[in-house]
C-alpha cells in the first residue's frame, strides 16, 4: 500500500500511465478531504451497487402482484416500505427502479455532453459565421422550456425508455455547448494554442487534443450537477405517462400511480420521491465537490 | 541574400469599427545566423511584428520573405519547420493538462516523424533538464524550467529561425542569465537565426548584433551593437531609452540619487 | 526613534505537507528613510511587506517577537485598529494598478470616496484635495483623469493614480511592492522620481520591494537582501557593489550589461546558497 502511494506520488513519473495515475491520485486526495463531496460519492456509489445487484438485494419480485396485500403501510413485516395498489413491494420496485434511473443517466451523460462539447468547441474555436450559426441553433433549443420540448419530442417519437433518453439528451446539450464555447473562447487565444498552431497542427487536432481537455472539467461538473435535473425530467415524463411504460418500476411512474392515494396511503408516492430526492442530492454534492477538484483555476493552486 | 526580409510591413487591427495601425511601414532584413533585436516600450508594435511573421496578426501591407520566398497567406507545415517561436510567459505557453512528454512529442506526431522517445529525451537534455522531468506536468516546474521546455518545444522540428518574444522578462534575474546562456549555446550549436523582442536594452545588447528601436509602430532607428555601447544614437527617443537603462551599463554606476 | 520596528518576524503557511515558512527571522527597523527589500520570486519579500500590514490570509499566520509602528504594537492590535492604520497611516502600492483600482468607478470617485467618508469633507473640498494629489504625482490634466475609468488610463498613469490615492491621507509609511515593474523604462524613471520627491518633501518612511537589485541600489538608502525567506544581507545602498554575501554578488553579476562581453553570463551557484 505504501509502495503504491510512493509510486503514485513520485514527482518524476517514469511513464505516461504513472503520470496520469499520479494526477488522478492527487485529485482523489483532494476530493477525499471534501466531506460533502464524499457523501455525494457514497450516495452515487450505493446507487450503482443497488442497481448492479438488484435481483439479489430486492426482497420481492417488483412485478408480481398480490391483491390481498395491497396498500400495506411501511414497517409491515416482509414489506419494509409498504406495498402499492397492486400489492407490489415498494422497496423492491425502488431497488429495480435504480437500474432504470442509472440507465437513463448513463445514456444522457454520454450523449448530451459529447454533442454539446463538439458544437461548443467548434463554434468557439472557429468563431465568425460558424459560431453565429451554431449558437443561434443552440439558442433556439435553449428558448424552449426543457420539459415541454422533451414532451413534444416524446409525443412525436412515442413513449418508451429509449425515446425518453433521446428526448432528454436532445434538450440537455445546449448548456454544455454554451459552457464549452465560453471555455474555448478563453483558451483559443492562449499562447499554448498559438504554439501548437505554429507547429503546423490541423484544426481538428487542436480542438480534440488541446481545446477539449481544457473544456472537459467544467462540462463534467455541469453534467454531474445536471444529473439531478435529468432524473427529475425522466421522472416527470414517467409521471405524465410519456416515458417508461408500466408496469416497469420507474420512480416517476411510481409517484404518478401513488397520486391517487396521496392522502390516505402517502407512502406509495413518497417513497420513490425520497429515492429521487436522495439520488439528486448525491449528484449535486458530488458535482460541487468535483468543481473544487477539477476546476483548472483551483487546481493550479 | 537575407534569411528574413521584411519590406514595408503594415499591420492593422480592426476593433469596434476603429482601425489601429500596430505596425506601420517597418522594413528589416536579417542574415542567416545573425541575431536581430527589436526594442521598444509597450505599444511599439515589436511583438506584433513577430506575430505577423507567424500569421497571427492581420498584415495589411508589405511583404515578408523567408529565405527569399514570399510567405503564403496561410502558413503551411513547411513554415513550421523553418520558423518557431518562444513566448514571453512560460506559465501561459505550455498546455496545463499535457505532460512535458506530450508537449514535446506533439510536433513530431503532427509531422509524422519517427523516434519520438529518443528525440524527446535528447531535447530535454539539450536544454539542460533531467530526463526524469519527462512525465511531469507544467505546474510541477518552476518558471525557468518551463521556459526551457518551451525552448525545447520550439527546437523539436529543427527550425532555422527562432522568434523570441521577451523570453526572459517573466523570469528572475538569475534565471534570466541561465536562459540567455542556454539560448546563446543553442544558437551556436544549431546555427540558429534569432529575431528577438525585448524591452530590456541590456538583454537585447547581450544577445543581438543589430537592433531596431521602435515607437508607436514605426521604426525610430537601427543601431549596431558597437554604436549602442558607444552611445552613438541619432534620435532623441533612442537616447532616452538608453539613458533610462543607464544602470545597466558595464561600468555599473550605482551612485544613489 | 524609529517609525517601524520588526523583530524576528516569521510568516508560516500551513499546507497539506506541513508548515512552510515563507519568511523567518526577519528583523529590521525603519526611520523616515527609504528601505529597499530585494529578492527573487519566492524570497519572501512580498510576504514581509504584507505582514507589516497584517494582510496575510489564512492558512498563513504571522509570528514575531515584536512589531511596532510609531510606538504602537501592531502585532497584537485588533483588526479594527489595523483597519484604522491601513491606508490612513500606512499606505501600500501594488505592482499592477489594473488589479488595485475598481474598474467600474471613475478615478475621481475612488479618490474622493475616502475623503468624504472618513474625513467628512464636502464634495468641493474632496475634489480639490484629489486634484492636488494628482498634481503632486505630475499628472498634467487632473480633471480629465478624475473623470476617466481605470481602463482608459495607461499603465504609468494608473500607477501614478494609485500612488496619489495612497498619498491623500498623508501616511507616515508607504509600502511599495514592485511599483514600477509593470511599467516601461522611461515611465519607470518618472514614477521613481515622484516617489523620491514625496519621501523627501513629506518625511515619509518608504519600504520599496523589488526584484531589481540595481534599481533598489540607485533609489534606496538601505537594502535588505532576502533569499528563501531569510535576510542574507543588510547593506547601505552606496556600498552595494562591495556586497560580501555570495548571493548578493551573484544577483549583481548575473545581469547582462550594455557593452558587456558576449560570453556566458555568470549564474548563481544554487548548491551553495
Amino acid at each position: 500500500m505504501t509502495a503504491l502511494r510512493v509510486w503514485l506520488s513520485d514527482p518524476n513519473p517514469a511513464s505516461r500511465r504513472q503520470a496520469r495515475l499520479g494526477q488522478a491520485w492527487l485529485a482523489w486526495q483532494r476530493i477525499r478531504r471534501n466531506r460533502l463531496a464524499m457523501a455525494g460519492l457514497v450516495i452515487v456509489g450505493v446507487l450503482f451497487i443497488v442497481a448492479a445487484f438488484a435481483p439479489w438485494i430486492a426482497p420481492h419480485d417488483p412485478l408480481v402482484q398480490d391483491l390481498s396485500r395491497r396498500l400495506l403501510p411501511p414497517g409491515t413485516p416482509g414489506n419494509l416500505l409498504g406495498t402499492d395498489d397492486f400489492g407490489r413491494d415498494i422497496l423492491s420496485r425502488i431497488i429495480f427502479g435504480a437500474r432504470i434511473t442509472l440507465y437513463i443517466i448513463a445514456l444522457v451523460a454520454v450523449t448530451a455532453p459529447a454533442l454539446g462539447l463538439l458544437i461548443g468547441t467548434v463554434a468557439g474555436y472557429f468563431g465568425g459565421w460558424v459560431d453565429a450559426t451554431l449558437m443561434r441553433v443552440t439558442d433556439i433549443f435553449l428558448a424552449f422550456p426543457r420539459l415541454i420540448l422533451a414532451l413534444a419530442l416524446v409525443a412525436v417519437l412515442g413513449p418508451g425508455i429509449e425515446n425518453a433518453v433521446l428526448a432528454i439528451a436532445l434538450t440537455a446539450w445546449p448548456p454544455y455547448a454554451r459552457v464549452a464555447r465560453a471555455e474555448t473562447l478563453t483558451v483559443r487565444n492562449s499562447d499554448y494554442i498559438a504554439a501548437i498552431r505554429l507547429q503546423g497542427a490541423s484544426s481538428p487536432r487542436i480542438i480534440a487534443g488541446h481545446v477539449v481537455p481544457m473544456c472537459l472539467p467544467s462540462v463534467i461538473i455541469r453534467v454531474t450537477l445536471d444529473m439531478a435535473g435529468v432524473i427529475l425530467i425522466a421522472a416527470g415524463l414517467g409521471f405524465l405517462g410519456l416515458g417508461v411504460l408500466p408496469p416497469t418500476p420507474e420512480w416517476g411512474l411510481m409517484i404518478s400511480s401513488g397520486r391517487k392515494f396521496l392522502f390516505e396511503q402517502w407512502w406509495v408516492a413518497t417513497m420513490p420521491g425520497l429515492a429521487i430526492f436522495i439520488v439528486s442530492l448525491g449528484f449535486n454534492l458530488l458535482g460541487d465537490g468535483l468543481r473544487d477538484v477539477l476546476d483548472p483555476r483551483s487546481a493550479s493552486r | 541574400m537575407s534569411l528574413i526580409e521584411i519590406d514595408n510591413l503594415t499591420v492593422t487591427f480592426r476593433a469596434q469599427g476603429r482601425e489601429v495601425r500596430a505596425v506601420e511601414g517597418v522594413s528589416l532584413s536579417v542574415d542567416a545566423r545573425e541575431s536581430y533585436g527589436l526594442v521598444g516600450e509597450s505599444g511599439s508594435g515589436k511583438s506584433t511584428i513577430l506575430r505577423a511573421i507567424c500569421g497571427m496578426a492581420p498584415v495589411t501591407g508589405g511583404t515578408i520573405r523567408i529565405a527569399g520566398e514570399v510567405l503564403a497567406a496561410r502558413r503551411g507545415r513547411a513554415f513550421s519547420t523553418e520558423v518557431q517561436m518562444v513566448f514571453q510567459d512560460p506559465y501561459a505557453s505550455l498546455h496545463p493538462r499535457h505532460t512535458i512528454d506530450r508537449t514535446l512529442s506533439e510536433p513530431l506526431a503532427i509531422h509524422g516523424l519517427p523516434g519520438r522517445d529518443t528525440r524527446v529525451v535528447a531535447a530535454l537534455t539539450d536544454v539542460g533538464l533531467p530526463p526524469s522531468f519527462r512525465f511531469r506536468y507544467p505546474h510541477q516546474l518552476s518558471g525557468g524550467q518551463r521556459q526551457r521546455v518551451a525552448i525545447a518545444r520550439a527546437l523539436m522540428l529543427k527550425p532555422k529561425i527562432l522568434l523570441l518574444d521577451e523570453p526572459t522578462s517573466a523570469l528572475d534575474a538569475s534565471v534570466q542569465a541561465e536562459v540567455l546562456n542556454l539560448l546563446s549555446r543553442l544558437r551556436d550549436e544549431q546555427g540558429l537565426t534569432f529575431l528577438m523582442v525585448s524591452h530590456d536594452l541590456a538583454v537585447i545588447d547581450h544577445m543581438c548584433d543589430r537592433i531596431m528601436v521602435l515607437q508607436h509602430g514605426r521604426t525610430v532607428e537601427e543601431i549596431s551593437r558597437d554604436d549602442l555601447a558607444g552611445a552613438n544614437m541619432k534620435t532623441p527617443y533612442a537616447r532616452s531609452l538608453f539613458e533610462a537603462s543607464a544602470d545597466r551599463m558595464l561600468s555599473g554606476t550605482t551612485e544613489p540619487t | 526613534m524609529s517609525l517601524l520596528e520588526v523583530r524576528n518576524l516569521a510568516v508560516t503557511f500551513d499546507t497539506e505537507t506541513g508548515p512552510v515558512q515563507a519568511v523567518r527571522g526577519v528583523s529590521f527597523s525603519l526611520g523616515r528613510e527609504r528601505l529597499g527589500i530585494v529578492g527573487e520570486s519566492g524570497s519572501g519579500k512580498t510576504m514581509t511587506g504584507r505582514a507589516v500590514l497584517r494582510l496575510i490570509r489564512p492558512p498563513g499566520r504571522i509570528e514575531a517577537d515584536a512589531m511596532t509602528f510609531d510606538g504602537q504594537d501592531i502585532l497584537n492590535a485588533s483588526e479594527r485598529d489595523m483597519r484604522a492604520l491601513r491606508g490612513k497611516r500606512i499606505g501600500m502600492v501594488m505592482q499592477d494598478p489594473k488589479y488595485s483600482l475598481n474598474p467600474v468607478m471613475t478615478v475621481g470617485r475612488q479618490l474622493t470616496e475616502g475623503l468624504r467618508l472618513r474625513d467628512k469633507l464636502g464634495r468641493a473640498d474632496a475634489v480639490a484635495k484629489a486634484v492636488a494629489a494628482l498634481e503632486a504625482v505630475q499628472i498634467r490634466d487632473p480633471y480629465r483623469v478624475m473623470d476617466a475609468y481605470p481602463h482608459e488610463l495607461s499603465g504609468g498613469m494608473g500607477q501614478r493614480v494609485m500612488i496619489a490615492m495612497m498619498l491623500i491621507p498623508e501616511p507616515d509609511l508607504l509600502i511599495a511592492d514592485e511599483p514600477t515593474s509593470a511599467l516601461d523604462v522611461t515611465v519607470q524613471a518618472e514614477v521613481l522620481s515622484i516617489l523620491d520627491a514625496l519621501v523627501r518633501d513629506r518625511g515619509m518612511g518608504l519600504i520599496f520591494i523589488s526584484h531589481d537589485l540595481r534599481l533598489v541600489a540607485r533609489f534606496c538608502d538601505r537594502v535588505l537582501v532576502m533569499h528563501k525567506g531569510v535576510v542574507v544581507e543588510e547593506i547601505a545602498a552606496a556600498n552595494l557593489l562591495a556586497a560580501k554575501h555570495p548571493y548578493t554578488q551573484g544577483l549583481l553579476n548575473c545581469l547582462p550589461r550594455i557593452g558587456g562581453p558576449r560570453g556566458p553570463l555568470p549564474v548563481l551557484d544554487r548548491t551553495g546558497v
